[in-house]
């Protein structure tokens, strides 16, 4: 079995991202970069996967400006085989991401396609869904539980209120949820590893897909900021404030 | 030209967000279908039918759609996709699985998560976990859009007698089959339908002692919630969280204990209409987003609270 990984770079989930001046995107300028978290948990159940002797090899890929080789290397370290970067200058949409992931995953036929549920960046949630859609292959989102038989793979999924179990032929494509594992940390050995692992880079042009973008980003800006609130002196003086004040309960 | 709504159900029962994804529909201007696709749904359909602002309810009555799966279903969308300028769902699990392969299959970029109409093209949205708020021009000629339930106020149900229409099913690709659902029983309310909510952050220590919440919560027929950080520390199981990757929720009243205030938590409630920090840490970010704040040991200020409701 052949397992494909997504990997997307992204802001690192600590940083607080704001507006730039002029309102017209995020300000990402010297801003620290990441491998999104969902991505290394899907890398880290293709590992596992792998390691438990029922797959071969484990590829990541991904789609973005030359600087996402940095994440890809942090794939290698943690354990993919090889790797692939299909270059562009530009963030693409879902929809594009989807249709170059289809046009890799003819070439290389994996059995799996594992991906995080959404990156933390647009909080879309869209480009595994639409890669089965394009390819008519089935899906399930947001997986707490990977088991592989036979020809198939039986999903356990977080649903709201509870959870889901799914049978679904091969290939398959598994989007990942935080309860589907833990991800480990690279061995400094394994980063020395991975420096010397193929990693193959692509142009976007090579893929034929026209990832023009199908929506404007007209402006970007605060939430709008709560009122300051008070602090109260005891639980006493909360539960008036609650009842007589803000009227909540009774 | 009209507007699809994709009813979110369990063939029994219509499910809340549904109104909510109605009331979005509402601002786009145009006529509004409503589908039911499911096994058996008189009831669910009879709950359409009295939405108000819904002009026809379409029903697909086969097996093969009765748990939703989103291989088919979306396919059955698609099929009826020629009439509509807009197919809106929640962005609840069942509409963010379904929505972007209808997406995909009409070669659109799908807008997720919209908390604003600004026009029958421009959408509000929230990213990065909620810290911006991003405006976007959708220049696809179908708008495929999942809608944040709690933006939303949900229409009422006094409609009558708005007319149903049976739809064909398409063949199913025998991709993807249901084993087992286990759904949490619970007495209290469901966590994006509640109140009120409780929620018990890594300051509560462990999983046992979330039954200082729940006392509480039974008195105020609130729901309990819990961040990230206690989830991860296997304190309550994932269905408790509430966040950027959990459930977003804006109740009338928030109340968070022992819960520090990461921007992905405060993603999920921030919008709640009364938000209570209690923590011993008095420079906690969840003080900033506070309307009243307590500096207290949850474990002297817990009791008390249940004793003084």
């Amino acid at each position: 079995m052949k397992i494909l990984v997504p990997i997307k770079r992204v802001v690192d989930y600590n940083v607080k991202v704001r507006p730039l001046g002029d309102n017209s995107n995020v300000d990402l300028n010297n801003v620290k970069m990441s491998v999104n978290p969902f991505c290394e948990i899907a890398l880290e159940e293709a590992v596992r996967v792998k390691e438990s002797g029922k797959a071969s090899e484990v590829i990541a890929i991904s789609i973005g400006k030359t600087e996402s080789q940095e994440q890809l290397r942090t794939a290698l370290a943690l354990g993919a085989d090889r790797a692939i970067l299909v270059e562009c200058d530009s963030l693409l949409e879902p929809l594009a991401l989807a249709k170059v992931l289809a046009k890799v995953v003819n070439d290389e036929s994996p059995d799996l396609i594992i991906l995080g549920k959404q990156a933390i960046d647009g909080d879309n949630n869209q480009t595994g869904q639409m890669l089965g859609a394009i390819l008519d292959l089935p899906q399930a989102t947001n997986a707490s539980e990977l088991i592989i038989e036979d020809g198939a793979v039986s999903v356990t999924r977080e649903i709201d209120g509870g959870l889901q179990t799914l049978k679904l032929t091969t290939p398959a494509i598994v989007t990942t949820d935080l309860r589907l594992n833990e991800p480990r940390y690279a061995s400094l050995p394994n980063i020395m590893k991975a420096k010397k692992k193929e990693l193959k880079v692509i142009p976007l042009a090579d893929t034929g897909v026209d990832a023009s973008p199908r929506t404007e980003l007209l402006k970007v800006e605060l939430p709008a900021a709560r009122e300051a609130g008070i602090m109260v002196d005891s639980v006493e003086q909360l539960v008036d404030k609650l009842k007589n004040e803000a009227k909540v309960i009774s | 030209m009209s507007t699809l709504v994709i009813a979110e159900h369990d063939n029994n029962n219509l499910k809340g967000s549904t109104l909510n994804t109605v009331a979005a529909a509402a601002q786009l201007g145009v006529d509004i279908h409503i589908l039911v696709a499911g096994s058996n749904c008189e009831n669910v359909i009879s709950e359409c039918q009295k939405i108000d602002g819904v002009a026809k309810v379409l029903n697909a009555n086969d097996p093969l759609y009765s748990n939703q799966l989103a291989e088919d279903l979306s396919l059955l969308v698609v099929s009826l996709s020629s009439d509509y300028a807009n197919i809106l769902a929640p962005a609840t699990t069942f509409g963010k699985n379904l929505m972007p392969r209808v997406a995909a299959k009409l070669d659109t970029q799908q807008i997720s998560d919209i908390i604003s109409v600004e026009a029958s093209d421009i959408f509000k949205r929230p990213i990065y976990a909620g810290s911006c708020i991003a405006t976007i021009k959708s220049n696809d000629a179908v708008k495929v859009i999942t809608v944040r339930s709690t933006a939303f106020d949900a229409v009422s149900q006094n409609n009558s007698n708005v007319e149903v229409t049976n739809v064909d099913s398409v063949e199913s690709l025998n991709i993807s089959q249901f084993v087992s659902e286990e759904i949490a029983e619970s007495d209290r309310p469901e966590l994006t339908a509640a109140d009120i909510i409780i929620s018990g952050g890594r300051g509560m220590q462990s999983g046992e002692n979330f039954h200082l919440l729940d006392s509480i919560a039974d008195k105020l027929g609130a729901a309990v919630g819990a961040s990230r950080a206690a989830v991860d520390a296997g304190f309550v199981p994932n269905d408790y969280q509430v966040g950027q990757t959990g459930k977003i929720v804006a109740p009338d009243l928030y109340i968070a204990v022992g819960i520090s205030g990461a921007i992905q938590h405060l993603a999920g409630m921030k919008d709640s209409k009364v938000i209570v920090a209690i923590n011993k840490d008095e420079d906690a970010p969840i003080f900033q987003v506070a309307d009243y704040g307590l500096v207290a040991d949850l474990f002297n200020a817990l009791p008390e609270l249940d004793s003084q409701l």
